[in-house]
Order: structure tokens, then sequence, then C-alpha cells
């Protein structure tokens, strides 16, 4: 299967649209050859802004830009959602500013630069303001379709984004933002999971099969609005629940799917991801094997290894 | 200034005490410190439409010290913004008039500030956007000597200055109190001409911030090309009250009903 950084595909995909689109503008924090605006940048260079290192000034530059007319897109890495906060809840979110914050490098799957780095606090903190939409692509095709509703939102949406290649998925995917999609059937427990755990999910549901467990893969790429529903409807025909995310369980997928399941009875639910503790250095495959958030790792998990 | 604008910024003055009065709370002193300067901009100035608040190409204003709101909404409610009985309803609850500006809620407000040193930068990026769009409109905001504390302030700046924003004017209100006390006491600014230079910026000194002539001679100077303006405003917290004026105590705190009728009565005298 070909493998694709969701980065990269963002990246591509900005620039390809700035072809036709001349209301986007990209934003980025010296930044460009990682997120991978670098693309934007050489194709449209006078729509390209670089803010320099500095995260706060940039995302309230792109609420401004956005007064104008432009859609501003701003990039830089996940873990410096946390520095621009207070931009984003008051400058982008409190006034619904139509500002795209498409930031990268987010989760373990950073690696090597180590816990300093490793966002897994941000899809808390954007799902905890009003007016914003947060996705989670789980492959380059899904992060097109990402940038492609955020463009279509009139108002405040993140994007989050990794830097690890991960599998392209061949399937056929639809795309309806607020809707959990089912991509593997099954009769068993169910693996709830967002961004690049989707195909260590799909790894894991091969391995669980061998083993004659029968799990249902279901990929949650919009975490706010979060589908409640959806979630409430999986529930009611399989017993346990496992949520599946890159992220610390306090405030990410887990809570969300923790906060839909609240008033059901008879439904377990498992939280697997970083357990609120701090990522380290090493290379993204041995982080996941260690936090048993790899393929493996998931299996062994839910066979209660 | 003629007898007109006069009469205005005592206008604006008495509703700033009243705004804060009726609602027992709010922020007097530094709004009353930029009255002249919102004068000049909303009555001569700016290019804007009172009755399309939203006109495309109209001239941007940020009030980045978010917190003298109440001056800003008496210039927008005199210049017929909105009606100025809305005064009245100033911090309670379901009112246009929010303890911060709102852009979604109250007509001619560009936009919603009031977490310290975003204003600026909002403004830098307005400015930026525009040239991008090829609008030809000019960008203000207004930013407090405390609020320069924030660092943020100076990214601004920067990028301000990079970008070559010579649609931009940033007006300092230099007052020098904040609300722990003066700026030397709570942490020193220096040179703040000297500082704003060095980022680039085109300062233009106005030593006495609160005479209406001398800053509108500042906001009528041509940009020098290539750079963007800051306005040194001199200026004096609380400035027309008395009582208020230089007191750091005024920051924060709203007159009382005798405290209303001193300083309404002081306001009439002048």
């Amino acid at each position: 299967m070909e493998k694709k950084a969701t980065r990269v595909a963002y990246g591509e995909y900005v620039a390809k649209l700035g072809d036709t689109n001349e209301k986007l503008v990209v934003l980025d924090a010296d930044l460009a050859g990682a997120t991978m605006t670098k693309y934007f940048k050489k194709a449209h260079p006078d729509r390209f802004i670089d803010c320099g290192i500095a995260e706060a000034n940039m995302v309230d530059m792109a609420a401004g830009m956005s007064t104008m007319g432009f859609i501003p897109f701003c990039s830089t890495f996940a873990v410096f959602a946390g520095r621009a906060y207070d931009q984003i809840r008051n400058t982008v979110c409190y006034p619904k500013m139509n500002v795209k914050l498409a930031f990268t490098h987010a989760g373990i799957t950073l690696g090597e630069d180590g816990g300093s780095h490793q966002a897994l606090e941000d899809i808390a903190l954007m799902r905890a303001l009003p007016n914003m939409t947060v996705f989670v692509p789980c492959d380059a095709k899904e992060t097109e379709r990402c940038v492609d509703a955020a463009i279509a939102i009139n108002g405040p949406v993140y994007i989050r984004l990794a830097r690890l290649p991960s599998p392209v998925f061949e399937m056929d995917m639809p795309f309806i933002p607020g809707k959990v999609n089912v991509l593997r059937e099954g009769t068993d427990e169910v693996l709830l999971c967002c961004g690049v755990m989707v195909s260590e999910c799909m790894a894991a549901a091969e391995l669980l099969a061998a083993q004659g467990k029968n799990v249902c893969v279901v990929n949650a790429h919009t975490l706010k609005p979060f589908d409640e529903e959806g979630v409430r409807e999986l529930a009611k025909k399989h017993k346990h629940i496992y949520s599946v995310e890159e992220h610390n369980v306090v405030g990410g997928l887990g809570d969300a799917a923790a906060a839909a399941l609240v008033n059901m009875d008879g439904v377990e639910l498992t939280k697997l991801g970083m357990q609120d503790v701090f990522g380290e250095s090493g290379k993204p495959a041995d982080l996941l094997r260690k936090y048993k958030l790899d393929a493996q790792g998931i299996a062994d998990t839910v066979m209660g290894k | 200034m003629d007898a007109s604008i006069r009469s205005i910024c005592t206008q604006v003055r008495r509703d700033i005490i009243n705004m804060t009065a009726d609602a027992g709370c709010g922020h007097p002193g530094g709004s009353l410190s930029i009255v002249e300067a919102l004068v000049a901009l909303y009555f001569e100035k700016m290019n804007i439409d009172p009755k399309n608040p939203k006109m495309e190409n109209r001239d941007r204003f940020v009030l980045s010290k978010g917190h003298a709101a109440p001056a800003l909404y008496a210039v927008l409610g005199e210049r017929g913004f909105f009606s100025t009985e809305e005064f009245k309803r100033f911090r309670q609850l379901g009112s246009i008039l929010q303890g911060h500006p709102d852009m979604k809620r109250c007509p001619g407000i560009d936009a919603s500030t009031g977490s310290l040193g975003q204003g600026i930068s909002i403004a830098t990026g307005m400015a930026l956007g525009a040239k991008k769009a090829k609008k030809d409109l000019q960008v203000y905001t207004m930013i407090g000597d405390g609020e320069s504390q924030e660092g943020m302030v100076w990214e601004a700046c920067m990028a301000a200055a990079h970008y070559k924003l010579d649609n931009l004017t940033i007006l300092f209100d230099h007052n020098g109190l904040q609300i722990d006390g003066s700026n030397d006491e709570v942490m020193s600014l220096g040179d703040m001409a000297a500082k704003f230079t060095a980022f680039g910026l085109d300062v233009v000194e106005v030593p006495v911030g609160n005479d209406y002539d001398q800053v509108l001679a500042a906001l009528q100077k041509p940009h020098t090309p290539g750079k963007p303006k800051l306005i040194h405003l001199h200026t004096v917290k609380g400035k027309g009250v008395s009582y208020m004026e230089n007191n750091v105590d005024w920051h924060g705190k709203a007159p009382n009903e005798e405290q209303r009728q001193q300083a309404l009565k002081e306001l009439e005298a002048q």
C-alpha cells in the first residue's frame, strides 16, 4: 500500500487549490519545509505569508486577513496550538473568524524530537472552544476531503496532521463531516479510531481475525462536532468499544465517546491512547510499540494480554 | 479645534462617565485618555459610513486596549452607528455594548478585542490583507502602554515593518499608568519611541496627546513610503475629571453617584 504523510497531502493539496481559489492565503511560522506549506509558497509566493517564529502573531494576522475576504490557512507544529491558544480562543473562535489551522507533527509519531514537541493535548484544547470544527484525517485522501470541508465551512477549523508517512487506503471512503465512518464491519468489539491510528487499527483487526475475533473498525475523522448518535448506534450492536487515539486519553476521542455513551447501560468503553503521560524520543514505530498503540499492541489489549 | 469638535469631545467624556456609573463597573481612566484620538479618527480622519458599518472599503479601527470600550462606544454612538440610548445598557445582559468590544454584536466594531496584545496583530493582518487584496484603505489601531508589556505587541511591530505596511497607523496611548501602578513600578517600559523606531516604525511624537489639533496633525501626516506609522500620544489618564487625572485608582473603577455628578459638573465647565 502506498504511504504518504497527511502533512504532505495537505501541503500538496492546498497548493493545488491555490491555482484556482485566489482567496486562499497560507501563513507559516518558519516551518514551511516541515509543515509542507513549501509547496504553496513555491506556487503562490504572493499569497504565502511567513510570520517568522511568532505563532501567536500568525494566528491573529490570519484573522485580520480573513476580514479582507481571504481564507487563511495557518500552519505550524500542533504542539504550538497551546502557544497560540489565547489567540485561537479570543480572536478566531470568539468572533467566529474564517481561519483554518492545519497543524502538523501531532502525536507521538512525531518521533525523535521527543516529548517537548509531541502534541498530545491539541484535540482537547480545540474541542473545548465554541465555534471550532476539529478534523483528524486518517490518510492522504481524507486529508484532501478535510481541506475541502474546511474551505466550505465559514468559520474556524482545526485539522490535525501527522509527520509519519502512513498507508493511503485504496478503498473508497465516504467522507461526511461530523459522521463516523465504518471501515470494517464486525460482530465483536469496536475499534473507534482517528488519524494514523486508523491504519494501525485496520492491521489490528487482521491480527484479531486470525485469533477468531471479528472486530469492527470505525473512523472518527471529525472530533467536533462529534457524532454522538453514530457512536450510540454502535453501542447498541457492540458491547465493548475501544477508543484508539494518538493523544492523551483526557479530552480526546475517548472522552468524546464517553460523553456520548454516558447514559447508556450495558456498554463498556476502554480508552487506548497516551495514558496521561508525555511522550519521549524514539522512532515512531518503537514509540507506538512501547505505548501499545501499534497493531500488535492494540490487538493484544483487545485479547486481554 | 472648532467649537463643535470641542463639544463632541466633552459629550464623549460625559458618555464615558455615565456609562461606567450606570454599569457600576468598567474602565474610565484609559477611556478618558484616548477621547481626542478617537474623535479625530471617527469625526474627521476615517472613511466610514455610520449607516453602512460594513461598507467594503471602509477604513478599519481596532481598539487593541479593548478595556477602553466605553470611549469607543461613546464615539460610535455619537457618530450615529447606533442609538445613544444603548449607552445605558453597557455591560448589561443582552446588550450590544459588551464589557469589551464584540464585532458580532455591535455595529462599527471592526474586531473583537480585550485580551491585550491581540488587536495590533489583527490590525497588522488587516493591513497586509488590504494590500494583498489591492484595497485602498487605512487601518488604525490603539494600543496601551501597559499593553506593550505583552511580547505579542513586538511580534506585530516586527511583522508590520517586515511587510512594509504603510497603510497601518498604530496609536500608542502613553498615559504612564496601568492597573497595579505606574508603568515604572510594574514593569519599566524604557524609551518607547526608541524601541518602536528600532522595530522599524515611523514614530510621530504628539507631546500633548489630549490636544485635538496635535493629534489630528499627526494623523494627517503622510506615511513614509514602506513604513508603518506609530503615533506616540503622551496622554493623561482620566483626562477631564480632576479626581481621576493621573490617578491609578481609576483604571477599572466606576464613579458612584456623587462622583458622577462632580465629574459631569466639571465637564460642563470645560
